[in-house]
């Protein structure tokens, strides 16, 4: 499970907190987490599980819960110098200080655009899916995305930093 | 900026993949060692050394019991560990007195010995020679760190976890200490050995005490009298705490 879904779940991590050392911490808590669960499931239960979307369960949980409890420290730099890198067939070393600038934005986000932005649009879950993950109707997740959407796409054309 | 290159972006965004050796901070490795008492277990993680256990127990034994104590994933790796990784340990599993008796354990040197009081009075708790004991034998690293080396100060060699004092006697006698002079010299109540040439006194084993030739040598059954004839105790093995 580790190695099918660890890039994933990393890029949902990063994508919330857009600090890299956060997302490692966050990422390593979520995998020893669904580690101690699945310890005491039987078999038949860990053999119908959707692994993706309870990991993302776990992750959003994980994630969550680190802000709450970082909300009474000073806040996170923004990047820690060390830069993930967006695989881009044929890009240079700019895509990684691209992710960066992008996750950063996708974090500052309102926290309800974030969450429905990071797993819509940039996991990939369909609406339905999401909605169920939230436990927010879908609709609404639908127009969280839209809003997350536009208010990203006004702040990148303002930066004129990715304009292409 | 349309909306499909901010969603092709985004979806990118997506892709980014988890730094090199993450893998390693969510999962302990093992591999098996060879070592002077046999086959060892060693797990290992980005910050060092987390555990070694007898492989002649079982590998589920192993599993269970390091996942039971720090309920952590174990794998097993597909290649050995480097040497640099033997030579650093995690102890973030490890409570903070059993951390302090394992790291002044580290720092006895191969070849030598030194008595559970001694590292009590080293880690400035002179009283809790027992909680050393059991300190000790608790170790969740043994033969990587040295817990073989503290001894018994009367010359009864101390009990071992992994094999039992036969197992002690023998990964000492590999590492070069002569347990039979030991024993004796602890029989006859010697602590320690004093040099009549530089009259310093030193542990029975300390690298600098077994240089003295034994026409010099001169035994003391306590540091009151070494002190009484002169000497000074040895300021590499420390016999007596660092006042």
């Amino acid at each position: 499970m580790f190695t099918d879904h660890h890039d994933r779940v990393f890029a949902f991590c990063f994508s919330m907190t857009g600090n890299r050392a956060e997302a490692e911490d966050s990422a390593q808590e979520v995998f020893v987490r669904a580690w101690r669960s699945l310890k005491d499931w039987e078999p038949d239960r860990i053999a119908a599980l959707s692994e993706r979307a309870w990991l993302h369960k776990i992750a959003l949980n994980v994630v969550r819960n680190r802000v709450r409890a970082a909300a009474a420290r000073p806040p996170l730099a923004a990047s820690d110098g060390a830069l993930a890198v967006m695989p881009a067939p044929g890009r240079g070393p700019e895509s990684a200080v691209e992710a960066q600038w992008l996750a950063t934005q996708v974090a500052g986000l309102p926290a309800r655009q974030r969450e429905a932005i990071v797993l819509v649009s940039i996991q990939g879950f369909p609406y339905a899916e999401a909605a169920n993950l939230l436990d927010r109707p879908i609709n609404t997740v639908k127009s969280d995305v839209h809003r997350g959407l536009l208010a990203l796409r006004r702040t990148l054309e303002r930066e004129e930093v990715l304009a292409g | 900026m349309s909306d499909v290159r901010l969603e092709e972006l985004l979806r990118r965004l997506g892709g980014v993949h988890a730094p090199a050796r993450f893998e390693e901070r969510v999962l302990d490795r093992y591999w098996i060692m060879d070592t002077p008492l046999g086959p060892f277990y060693v797990a290992w993680n980005r910050e060092g050394v987390s555990a070694t256990y007898e492989e002649r127990h079982g590998e589920s034994e192993f599993r269970d019991w390091f996942e039971d104590r720090y309920e952590r994933p174990l794998v097993r790796a597909k290649e050995e560990p480097s040497a640099a990784v033997l030579h650093r340990f995690d102890m973030r599993g490890v409570a903070p007195f059993q951390r302090l008796v394992l790291e002044k354990t580290r720092q006895i040197p191969r070849g030598e010995v030194r008595t559970y009081s001694w590292v009590a009075k080293e880690i400035e708790h002179p009283k809790a020679v027992r909680a050393v004991g059991t300190a000790l034998a608790t170790n969740p690293m043994p033969v990587l760190i040295p817990c073989h080396r503290v001894v018994r100060s009367d010359g009864v060699i101390g009990n071992y976890g992994a094999g039992g004092p036969p197992a002690k006697r023998k990964i000492l006698t590999a590492e070069g200490v002569r347990v039979e002079r030991l024993a004796e010299l602890a029989a006859q109540g010697v602590r320690y050995l004093g040099s009549n040439t530089t009259h310093i006194f030193c542990m029975p084993t300390c690298h600098h005490g077994r240089r003295v030739s034994e026409a010099h040598t001169v035994l003391f059954h306590d540091e009151q009298e070494a002190y009484a004839g002169g000497y000074r105790p040895c300021k590499v093995c420390r016999p007596v705490a660092v006042a």
